[in-house]
């Protein structure tokens, strides 16, 4: 029993040392830039270009059905119908553009990026890399952290625009509210820090993702198995950490 | 010149090094033997500072490689090539862009200059054609060799060797230990080989040494290898003799 709770309270403590540590070596790593040049290309165009059909496709998803819900919600004749644009459109570049795009890229991305390193890690090509002389951490985790960082953003603004137009013209041609009224409504209420806000999250939620991800599948122990396992942790840790971010950034800066 | 001295390491309370010594002169070619799990992987881990000891010390050229900087390590481990046991290439990479990668990483080369050099590597170990190839298209024993192409591309003076004619058919066997030859010859280079196989030990090494019980049981040239009435390497040596038959 003890050593249970030992092991419930001591684990995570260690495992945010040793995360703190690799990202204290990273940043360390920043400055060798010309070594990982080209790696940041390829990481760019894994994490953002190739997440971005899916992303899309979610983001317009979710556009479309907040738009039904919401004049499903409002059946009184006393509130205008201008009011789903008002609601759909800050749900969008408040919340769901940025957190959409982030679980698709933590399963996506983050899986990806632990069961490379991972399976790096195993087959010693990352004890390869050391032994030539590189910095592996500069090599290989830089990169993708600029990339998340550099993408999210990207791959956010046009989840807005997808989830907004998608909610737009689900209303339009379900009948729910005229296209004109949408945009109506969406202006009256627009907040300049709203997308200000959005793309704070995205910085950060981009960081969390790939960083997390990097730390699984840097350090993965035991085979096969091993990669499986920094696989789903990093799936899984990406998207809880990205859910306590994103309360924590609402508390202090909305 | 390479040193250990007195090192140990444990892995989770279960003691793999007791306190192993080494030396290895300039130029020399030392063959680490010991039977299997015995820690010849681990020290050789241990010399270019992937693993960090216990207790003990490593130098090279004179300065203890866990006493200096990150920075300073990796400036001393780019005079080392290490073949891994298990090749280690690169898998998202060809076996080309493998053997031009420290070319491409550490030297200012034209991609002309590189495609030679790789060209001339790949050679060396009879792999001319298979460039364009993925790691996970070769064999065990072909990713084996384009590994050792790969850590003798940059011609470093030291050369780390695990294993590198196990699983190897006996006439590659032999072109792998007259290329280690041969390097140890014309470019002076000092070389560590982790091997089981006798026959390359007596081919190739100048000296043996014999890792047994987590410490350097036994350590000598060739010439007092054959003479040692030790009787636990005199039956190592026996049942490696027996396999090559002799
Ligand atoms: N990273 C590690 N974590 C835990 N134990 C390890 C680790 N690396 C090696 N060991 C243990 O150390 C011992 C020696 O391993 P090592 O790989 O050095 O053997 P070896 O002499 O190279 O054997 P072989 O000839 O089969 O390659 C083994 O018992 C192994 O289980
Ligand atoms: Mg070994």
């Amino acid at each position: 029993m003890i050593q249970y709770t030992k092991k419930i309270i001591l684990d995570p403590v260690q495992a945010l040392g040793r995360y703190s540590q690799l990202l204290f070596k990273a940043f360390g790593a920043v400055p060798e830039f010309s070594t990982y040049r080209k790696n940041l290309w390829e990481q760019m165009i894994h994490v953002g270009i190739d997440s971005m059909p899916i992303v899309m496709l979610a983001a317009a998803f979710s556009g479309a059905v907040t738009t039904v819900q919401t004049s499903y919600q409002l059946v009184s004749p006393l509130i205008p119908k201008s009011i789903i644009g008002s609601i759909v459109v800050p749900s969008m570049v408040l919340e769901l553009g940025a957190v959409v795009t982030g679980f698709i890229l933590a399963g996506r991305v983050g899986a990806r990026i632990a069961a490379e390193l991972g399976t790096m890690r195993v087959t010693e090509q990352i004890d390869a890399l050391e032994a030539m002389g590189l910095n592996s951490i500069g090599y290989l985790i830089v990169p993708r952290v600029i990339a998340g960082i550099v993408m999210f953003p990207v791959l956010y603004v046009a989840a807005c625009f997808v989830g907004i137009g998608g909610g737009m013209l689900v209303g339009h041609l379900g009948g729910f509210v005229p296209m004109g009224v949408f945009v109506d409504g969406a202006r009256e209420f627009f907040q300049p820090f709203d997308p200000i806000f959005g793309l704070i999250k995205c910085l950060v939620f981009g960081f969390i993702i790939t960083s997390v991800s990097c730390f699984k599948g840097y350090y993965t122990r035991g085979g096969a198995e091993g990669v499986g396992k920094a696989t789903t942790e990093a799936a899984v840790a990406s998207c809880v950490l990205l859910l306590l971010a994103d309360l924590i950034l609402a508390a202090t800066l909305l | 010149m390479i040193s250990v001295q007195n090192l140990h390491k444990s892995f989770r309370g279960k003691a793999v090094l007791n306190g192993v010594d080494l030396e290895i002169l300039e130029g020399e070619t030392l063959a680490i033997i010991g039977r299997s799990g015995s820690g010849k992987s681990v020290l050789m881990k241990h010399i270019i500072g992937l693993l960090q000891p216990d207790a003990g010390k490593i130098t090279v050229d004179g300065i203890d490689i866990n006493a200096i900087s990150y920075a300073d390590l990796r400036r001393i481990r780019q005079n080392f090539g290490v073949l891994f046991q298990g090749g280690a290439l690169f898998d998202s990479m060809s076996s080309f862009d493998n053997v031009a990668f420290p070319l491409r990483t550490f030297t200012s080369m034209t991609e002309e200059e590189i495609e030679h050099v790789v060209l001339e590597c790949l050679g060396m170990v009879e792999l001319p054609e298979v460039g364009a190839k993925m790691p996970s298209e070769l064999s065990g024993g072909m990713q084996k060799r384009v590994a050792l192409a790969r850590a003798v591309a940059l011609k470093p003076r030291y050369i780390l060797y695990d294993e590198p004619t196990s699983g190897l058919d006996p006439e590659t066997s032999n072109t792998i230990d007259d290329l280690i030859q041969n390097l140890s010859d014309q470019l002076n280079v000092t070389s560590i080989v982790v091997t089981h196989d006798m026959h390359s030990v007596l081919n190739i090494a100048d000296k043996a040494a014999f890792v047994h019980d987590g410490r350097m049981h036994w350590a000598g040239t060739i010439d007092e290898l054959h003479r040692s009435d030790d009787q636990i390497l005199r039956s190592f040596v026996k049942a490696n003799e027996y396999l090559i038959g002799k």
